[in-house]
């Protein structure tokens, strides 16, 4: 039987505020325990949360740019639940009237165009993490995190593989940091999602019985999930069984998901609204006040690349994929202006294999966009070739030095001077006769013979055009 | 001294007739003398309470005192105070210390006033009767055999013993207004939002007010004007400019509209308070007042709709107390679960757990819309009730309770019976009005309260129909009986 599978996703990306959701301590990342955790976060009796502005205009900015009805009204409700490392017994999230309603996205798999739903976007605090090692036997709570303001993206049951599913997370991640809403840091757990899969027989309208994948926090660990998750589905379809309603965990190391709560041990999470907070109302004048700070997003700069810069689809989306990347890619062109061809083939290719290498993001680069511009404009007025280039690059991601201070320092300056030239030429042609009869002859193919060997005299710092214009001139003679 | 009003006492301090340190003194050494018998104190903080009077002595010496510098106050315990116990007269929070003070509590602080200590009250506020306290229930200083009314019956009995000037309380349904009458004092809650919540521990967030207790309406004017107004901390606090309570203390009431709610005068009201309450009515009417028969039709679902809203919230406010990071926790868990149902089993007393649990299933999947919806629906409903009244009236009279004090232990097995005490009262918390109760006379040596209640931010207009009631009876002048001593 032929399967389709069915995928929702809900993404949660932390806010970049500098204080929490509700209350004044900092959100900064990797503090030690506990110390970034005020009364409020505590959960201390009498303490209020007060809802953080900043939070509220970046989930409208998310709203608006995935064309979504926001709110006017929306509702923090109080979802209950105990865990230890939720200190009030309680998450505060939006449930019924969330702030960001219906939208939709546009995502890109091997060169077609799919728009996704996304249902809705509510903002809710972040709990504190259980830490259940190096406490022998118990388990320690940090609260630092307590309270970091998420916003939770819900998209529609739209997605029908592993590859729309990562396509779709990478545009939303990609979003959220264009709107510069969320630093994107997987790593840190600043963007993670749950994933929801079931699959049909092909041509069924109705769903299948959906499990969830929690908290999957790489592009990598989603696509194996949805993989792993999916051939256990129709495996056990097809030998018989049923899928049940359920949370599983994947695990990276064993590459599989396993079960965590079926949907019978599932809470009931007795949601009602935060008596300690008023509706989040969101008036015409904010709204206009954030659609004139909306940044240009990725498909439009996509676009104006292509048009400004000349670059083909496919660099232009490489290069727009991150707004880091399109914002090192412009301060490369500020620098050697008209060089786009040229500035982007070294980010696709030096540039970003150097930064794969040592899994570095772009901002992360050893070589700012100003370094490199210097080198690219060393190889556009021809002082070096683009073979040397390569190497110039190998000694400024180890230092420090400029393009032009390793030129110097190794002497890597091109050969272009005719008179030098030639009398490497002259002597070459002495030295090896019969080689420039062969080429007289009608072997043409010589004169990579020739070029050879002055490359290896000169180290490679011979200008080939003019060696070869030297060259086509002396031996023809 | 003990029955001296706030202006009295703050005229004799400014005036270093007396410094705080003795007027201090003088109401620790009543404490102490006389509380024995009432249990209206939980924490004594006698160092505290010196060292603030030495300050506010100081601060009347260079002449930079407010009218209530020097003057000593009780807190319920309640209110967090900084480096001082808060209670909540709960085991869960026998040893909380929180390391700040709710707002009520700075601001009283920085209007110069000088804290004695913390009262008893009921358990997190859950109670009409002031029995369900870890430390023991009070005692009505009219009859030591009586409850003061709850949940704030400590400040009630404390105000009425005459044991301090003034204290704070809280008004979740009732709890400042029903001791109050009980205890023969005058209470009163502003509207909901006119005083900061921060630091004053959650029983029913939407319903939870801070309010006074004190000898009269005059000192209630005094003491409110210092606690009322914005707090950034509490996003439900309005922000709207404080009226000037005292000013206008002394208006007539004459062409005023005072509305009774025929609902409040039905069966439910014992014939010899609805006896005062009529007295008490003739008293404002021969001040000027005009007297006007109103409805309000959905009044009598405000005990059921409270008692749905107010576990509700509670359910969810007390999930804190876990035994995870402060309160009580059990002796040596064996696991997260046995943590849990072993820490609030211990820590909570038998009224706390019956709404924590009635507060769980009426949330509950598949309850919510027949229970928590509805009593929402109730609630906006006796809203426009009220709403409507005061299209007709400018203030509206009942009996704060249905009866007067009743004997410890009588209704203490019989929840549904507490619960009515709060009848008349309930109603205007729901609605998020002011209320007041002012004593109008005694039934058998017992004191009965007059309820007044007010349209929203109309605090002023409260102050000032009780102020003008005063200033033609006494009632709120007397003294119980064995603390008239000095």
């Amino acid at each position: 039987m032929q399967w389709e599978t069915v995928i929702g996703l809900e993404i949660h990306a932390q806010l970049a505020t500098k204080s929490k959701i509700f209350s004044a301590a900092s959100t900064a990342y990797g503090a030690e325990p506990n110390t970034q955790a005020c009364a409020v976060d505590l959960g201390l009796p009498g303490t209020l949360p007060v809802l953080n502005e900043q939070a509220v205009k970046y989930a409208v900015k998310f709203g608006l740019a995935i064309g979504a009805d926001i709110a006017k009204y929306s509702v923090f409700s109080r979802k209950n639940y105990f865990y230890p490392d939720l200190p009030k017994g309680y998450q505060i999230s939006q449930f019924d009237l969330p702030i960001v309603g219906l939208g939709k996205l546009d995502i890109e798999v091997d060169g077609e165009i799919k728009t996704i739903g996304i249902t809705r976007a509510h903002l809710e605090e972040d709990a504190g993490k259980s830490l259940h090692e190096d406490f022998h036997g118990m388990t320690g709570v940090d609260l630092n995190r307590a309270g970091t303001p998420l916003l939770e993206i819900v998209s529609e049951p739209d997605i029908r593989s592993s590859a729309q599913a990562v396509a779709y997370v990478k545009t939303i991640h990609s979003l959220v940091q264009y709107l510069d809403i969320c630093d994107g840091n997987m790593q840190e757990g600043s963007f993670r999602c749950d994933v929801n899969v079931s699959v049909r027989p092909m041509g069924q309208e109705e769903f299948g019985t959906r499990a969830e994948i929690k908290n999957l926090n790489s592009f990598k660990f989603i696509e194996k999930a949805i993989h792993h998750e999916v051939e256990r589905q129709i495996d056990l379809i097809e030998s018989g069984g049923r899928v049940v309603q359920e949370t599983r965990l994947y695990d990276a190391n064993k590459d599989e998901t396993r079960s965590m709560r079926s949907k019978e041990e599932a809470n009931d999470y007795r949601y009602f609204p935060d008596p300690d907070l008023l509706p989040v109302e969101i008036t015409p004048s904010l709204l206009q006040a954030m659609k004139a700070e909306l940044p240009e997003l990725p498909n439009q700069k996509k676009q104006r690349f292509e048009q400004q810069y000349q670059l083909t689809p496919y660099d232009a989306s490489v290069l727009t994929a991150q707004r880091s990347l399109a914002d090192y890619f412009e301060d490369m062109l500020e620098c050697v202006e008209g060089e786009a061809k040229l500035c982007a083939n070294w980010m696709m290719g030096e540039l970003s294999a150097g930064l794969n290498q040592e899994n570095l993001t772009i901002l992360q680069s050893p070589i700012s966009a100003k370094r490199l511009a210097g080198l690219v404009a060393r190889i556009s007025d021809q002082t070096i070739s683009g073979k040397i280039a390569k190497q110039v690059f190998e000694q400024m991601w180890q230092g420090e030095e400029s393009a032009d201070e390793v030129i110097e320092r190794k002497g890597l300056k091109q050969i272009s001077d005719t008179g030098e030239l030639e009398k490497i030429i002259d002597q070459l042609m002495i030295d090896n006769p019969v080689q420039v009869e062969q080429f007289r002859a009608g072997k043409t193919k010589m004169l990579g013979f020739f070029v050879g060997n002055i490359m290896k005299q000169t180290q490679g710092k011979a200008n080939p055009q003019t060696v070869n214009q030297l060259l086509q001139a002396k031996l023809s003679d | 001294m003990y029955n001296k009003s706030l202006k009295e006492l703050s005229t004799s301090l400014h005036q270093k007739e007396i410094s705080s340190v003795e007027l201090s003194t003088y109401f620790l050494d009543r404490i102490k003398r006389l509380d024995p018998d009432l249990n209206s104190i939980v924490t004594l903080t006698e160092e505290a309470a010196l060292s603030a009077a030495i300050k506010a002595d100081e601060k009347i010496s260079q002449g930079i005192a407010g009218v209530l510098t020097g003057i000593p106050l009780l807190h319920k315990d309640i209110f967090c105070t900084q480096n001082i116990k808060t209670s909540c007269a709960s085991k869960m929070l026998d040893n909380f210390v929180a390391p700040y003070s709710a707002t009520v509590v700075n601001r009283l602080a920085d209007a110069g006033s000088v804290m004695l200590g913390k009262t008893n009250m009921d358990e997190f506020a859950m109670g009409s009767s002031n029995e369900t306290s870890f430390y023991g229930g009070v005692k009505n200083p009219w009859d030591t055999k009586l409850v003061p009314g709850g949940s704030s019956g400590g400040s009630a009995s404390a105000v009425a013993a005459r044991l301090a000037p003034m204290a704070t309380g809280t008004d979740t349904g009732g709890s400042i207004r029903q001791p109050a009458a009980f205890c023969g004092v005058t209470g009163i809650k502003p509207t909901y939002g006119r005083v900061s919540r921060y630091g004053m521990i959650a029983f029913a967030s939407s319903l939870d007010q801070a309010g006074v207790m004190a000898k009269s309406a005059e000192d209630a004017a005094i003491m409110l004007q210092a606690m009322a107004g914005f707090d950034e901390k509490d996003s439900t606090s309005i922000d709207k400019p404080v009226g000037n309570y005292a000013e206008s203390l002394n208006d007539s009431i004459k062409g005023l509209t005072v509305g009774l709610p025929k609902e409040f005068f039905s069966d439910e009201l014992d014939d010899s308070i609805r006896q005062k309450i009529d007295e008490a009515v003739d008293v404002i009417k021969s001040a000027g007042a005009k007297i006007k028969e109103i409805s309000l039709p959905n009044i009598n679902l405000s005990v059921p709709a409270y008692y749905v809203v107010a576990p509700a919230e509670c359910s969810a406010n007390l999930s804190r107390f876990d035994g995870v990071r402060f309160g009580h926790r059990c002796e040596s868990p064996v696991d997260l679960d046995d943590l849990y149902k072993r820490s609030r089993g211990e820590g909570f007393g038998d009224e706390v757990k019956r709404r924590i649990m009635m507060g769980a299933y009426v949330l509950s999947a598949g309850y919510y819309d027949a229970y928590y919806k509805k009593a929402q629906q109730v609630r906006r409903l006796i809203q426009q009730d009220f709403i409507e009244a005061f299209k007709e009236v400018d203030v509206i009279a009942s009996a704060t309770a249905p009866t007067v004090a009743f004997a410890a232990g009588e209704k203490k097995g019989d929840p549904v019976s507490m619960y009515l005490s709060d009848i008349f009262t309930i109603g205007v918390n729901l609605a998020g009005l002011p209320g007041m109760s002012v004593p109008c006379g005694f039934v058998d040596n017992k004191p009965v309260g007059l309820q007044l209640i007010g349209n929203y931010f109309a605090e002023s207009r409260l102050l000032n129909v009780a102020h003008q009631y005063q200033q033609l009876t006494d009632w709120h002048q007397a003294v119980p009986a064995g603390f008239g001593e000095e």
